[in-house]
């Protein structure tokens, strides 16, 4: 009855699996690299995070937001309190009045949320051609294999497109995005970020950070998650273990 | 429950074996669905953004002598005033054994020029005036709640009226001269 | 029937709002066909899934905002700054997925075995009625993050009402609140998912209450003779739930722990757009059968009905089905309509998924009709044209005839 069952189950599957994926032709391969916060026992490289941050700060906060982000969450992956409030504290809303009802500035602190680079949706199109930079908070669950994509995508720019590809004004190349062109010109070069530990600054290295950086933005809580995880599965294998032995028992009895 | 009588090892060894599991699933079910809902009941907690907020800091520098501001802390208000000579001589000639509450000025400063209390009436609740220079400021120079007529002194402490106890002093510390934070 | 207690407290309590005896009577002693298999653990695996939505859900609630500015901040603070927030939200999201498959499975159980045949056409009504009532809340709840499926799904989805002659836009609007969906939309569809799972609950009592009346199918689909082919209900089907409960949450676990969103689409991590439609707007896994099925109709108002017909033809089946045998254990030709029908169904929810482009369409009309036609025409067919193996004569009864004893006693097993 199973093996029926699963007879079933799996030829439906092999259908799916004849179908090809997703991408339409000539997109590039998705690369797939290993996440140190890829697996059962997956964690965040801190020191990863943090060149990934100095990159989002260096490059990529020109244009794009952080909003989910807040201060205060930089100290998860080790930031210093003092740093974060030092970076913080650049910053300036103007959400409160004085006693005569005149707005006021303030500096920052580490329960706001990173600021957006612009204050509306008009003003970013504005700068940018007409183009919006998306906020990159979930960039990376927005998008399928979200950090391979972004991994792939901050790679694939190539000099020149290909001599039969029209390229409309104001767009670069790029085969790893949908569509092939995208308003965003390459940001990340090798040695266009210099880490102070010496880490590798080549461009791989630096997309790799960046779209860790990005998959901790999008999930700080995949640590626990995943932690928390192998000791419910753990506690489940031995729940499920005991009510099967005393299951078998009681049976054991009855005659069918 | 009928027993399976084993002529090999006696009834008592089956009836062992069967309690165990009984009681083994028993426990760590129980266990596991305790452990399950420890994490609905610390959802309600208060979360991560509340528990940033659960602090304030508050410039002194602005605030003259004889005045006194309001800050909102956790959804409540504060008052921060900076007291004179007189009002702190006043707080501190009182006889501690004759108050409602009993506490002396010093137990409710760190530094005597700077009181800083929550600013809801132990009686029921409501914002006691005193904070303005036009405000009543009550019998014994300090805060009236109009409510119900309770009377504080120019230490916060319940002098008259029907509340119980003195102005709550929340937590708080000097960061430097001109700062203090509150929680 | 003994009593349930010789507890004073409980016989007090008891004479006055008889609950001991319910649990009693319904929960312990009910007498459960002996020979019941795994199968037939998944009903109450559905209601045990459907107490945890309703537990997520509700502290989920205490976190959310129903407004279109608010709505999907909301649930990204309930993920980052809420207490546990991330496992609630993703218990609840990949309970819902849990929710349908246990349930589809428990439906298949009952196309197998003839649990739909007499006495128990009102039992298998009112499962129908669950299924419908959890697609409504289902439906509704993924609207809530306000994510582009979510906007998207619910404009493609109520537009449909429009289908309707006369009235059909007027329905549509009257549905909105509005001219699109909007935050009126939003805030009713909160209301409704935090109402209907309730509604359900209701109606599971029923469906249990009517399963209790006419008493509970097994394997071989043939009626309980004697005392001597049942046994209670507790301790041997209570425990025997409590195993699948055990095996369902480590299952459960794989997806909430290590992969929270392989069920789910990455565009409803995008915040809803009314000015940017995605690229393919696919709803949930669930619905991908029914999504073919509406799809597979060029007409729009015939696509609605088709899809509606899908389940309201199921009601019939206790009529379309002529067979006088319940289980396809016994019926030889049946059976392979039968997994050509479960595959039929795969293939639907496979074709649901993609884009309408050939070959697609063609396979989805090809699987729609077979859908039909395995319900319209052969069911009542085979069931007219088929000969049944021979029957055992009980459920205890261990040899009916040489060949179709050996059988039975391994398809029972």
């Amino acid at each position: 009855m199973l093996r029926k069952f699963l007879i079933a189950a799996l030829t439906a599957a092999g259908i799916a699996a004849v179908t090809p994926a997703l991408a339409a032709g000539g997109d590039t391969k998705m690369v797939h690299r290993e996440w140190s916060f890829d697996g059962v026992f997956g964690r965040f490289d801190n020191a990863q995070l943090q060149r990934g941050l100095q990159v989002y700060r260096e490059v990529c906060s020109t244009c794009h937001g952080l909003e989910l982000v807040r201060f205060r969450n930089l100290l998860d992956i080790g930031v210093s309190e003092d740093d974060a409030k030092a970076y913080a504290e650049g910053y300036e809303i103007t959400d409160t009045v004085d006693d005569d009802g005149n707005p006021v500035a303030r500096p920052l602190g580490l329960a706001d949320r990173l600021p957006s680079p612009f204050p509306n949706e008009k003003a970013a199109r504005a700068a940018n051609n007409g183009a919006l930079p998306p906020d990159l908070s979930l960039m990376a669950k927005a998008r399928m294999s979200g950090p391979d994509y972004i991994y792939t995508m901050l790679t694939a720019y190539t000099d020149e497109p290909p001599a039969d590809f029209v390229l409309m004004d104001g767009m670069y190349y790029n085969p790893a995005f949908p569509g092939h062109q995208i308003a965003m010109p390459q940001m990340l070069f090798d040695g266009g970020v210099e880490f102070e530990s010496g880490a590798p600054n080549d461009l791989p290295s630096v997309a790799a950070d960046t779209a860790a950086f990005l998959m901790w933005a999008a999930e700080p809580a995949l640590e626990v998650r995943k932690s928390m995880g192998v000791k419910v599965m753990l506690f489940l294998i031995v729940l499920t273990a005991l009510f099967y032995a005393y299951k078998r028992q009681i049976w054991s009895r009855v005659k069918h | 429950m009928a027993e399976t009588a084993n002529p090999a090892h006696g009834p008592s060894d089956g009836e062992t074996r069967r309690d165990f599991l009984l009681y083994a699933s028993t426990a760590v079910g129980v266990v596991g669905t305790g452990l399950a809902l420890w994490p609905f009941i610390h959802s309600m907690n208060p979360a991560a953004d509340v528990l940033a907020l659960a602090s304030t800091e508050v410039n002194l520098s602005a605030i003259a002598e004889g005045q006194a501001i309001t800050v909102m802390w956790r959804g409540k208000p504060v008052f921060v005033r900076h007291r004179t000579a007189a009002e702190i001589e006043a707080a501190r000639s009182v006889n501690v054994g004759d108050l409602t509450d009993p506490q002396s000025d010093e137990d409710r400063v760190k530094q005597p020029q700077w009181l800083i209390m929550v600013g809801v009436c132990t009686h029921l609740g409501c914002i006691p005036l005193g904070q303005k220079a036009s405000d009543p400021k009550g019998d014994f120079g300090g805060w009236f709640c109009p409510c119900h007529g309770s009377h504080y002194d120019t230490s916060g402490r319940i002098r008259k009226g029907p509340a119980p106890l003195n102005l709550p002093i929340p937590e708080y510390a000097f960061l430097d001269d001109e700062t203090v934070k509150i929680g | 029937m003994s009593a349930a207690s010789n507890n004073k407290i409980v016989k007090w309590v008891d004479e006055r709002l008889p609950i001991f005896t319910m649990v009693q009577h319904s929960a312990v002693e009910y007498p459960t066909p002996k020979n019941l298999n795994y199968w037939w653990n998944f009903g109450s695996l559905a209601g045990f899934v459907l107490v945890i939505m309703i537990l997520t859900g509700l502290f989920l609630a205490m976190s959310y905002t129903a407004h279109t500015d608010y709505a999907f901040m909301s649930v990204e603070r309930i993920m980052r700054d809420v207490n546990y927030g991330w496992l609630l939200r993703y218990l609840h999201a990949n309970g819902a997925s849990m929710f349908f498959i246990v349930v589809f499975i428990h439906i298949f159980r009952g196309l197998y075995y003839g649990s739909y045949k007499p006495p128990r056409e009102i039992l298998w009504w009112v499962g129908l009625v669950i299924m419908l009532l959890m697609m409504a809340t289902a439906f509704m709840g993924y609207v809530l993050p306000w994510g582009q499926m979510s906007f998207w799904g619910a404009t493609v989805i109520t537009n449909l009402f429009s289908a309707i002659p006369l009235v059909g836009e007027h329905i549509v609007v009257w549905l909105w609140g509005g001219f699109s969906v909007d935050n009126p939309t939003l805030n009713r569809f909160f209301a409704l998912h935090f109402l209907l799972p309730f509604v359900i609950l209701g109606a599971v009592v029923v469906h249990v209450w009517a399963l209790h009346t006419v008493r509970s199918n097994n394997p071989l689909g043939i009626d309980v003779k004697s005392p001597q082919d049942t046994i209670p209900f507790h301790p041997y089907y209570t425990i025997k739930d409590l195993f699948s409960m055990g095996v369902f949450l480590m299952l459960f676990s794989v997806f909430v722990f290590w992969m929270p969103n392989a069920l789910g689409h990455p565009d409803n991590y995008i915040p809803a757009d009314p000015m940017v439609t995605p690229a393919h707007i696919v709803p949930e896994w669930y619905f991908l059968p029914f999504y073919a099925i509406l799809r597979a109709v060029p007409d729009k108002l015939g696509g609605v009905l088709l899809m509606f017909a899908s389940i309201g033809v199921l009601a019939a089946l206790p009529w379309l089905d002529t067979s006088k045998v319940r289980s396809c254990t016994f019926r030889p030709v049946y059976k392979w309509f039968f997994w050509l029908f479960l595959i039929d169904c795969f293939v639907l929810g496979y074709i649901g998924g993609m884009p309408a482009e050939e070959p697609y369409i063609a396979i989805g009309q090809v699987a729609t009709a077979w859908y039909f036609i395995h319900l319209l025409v052969i069911t009542p067919l085979v069931g007219w044209l088929e000969k049944p193996k021979p029957l055992p004569e009980s459920i205890s009864s261990p040899v009916v005839k040489s060949g179709a004893a050996t059988e039975a006693a391994r398809n029972a097993a």
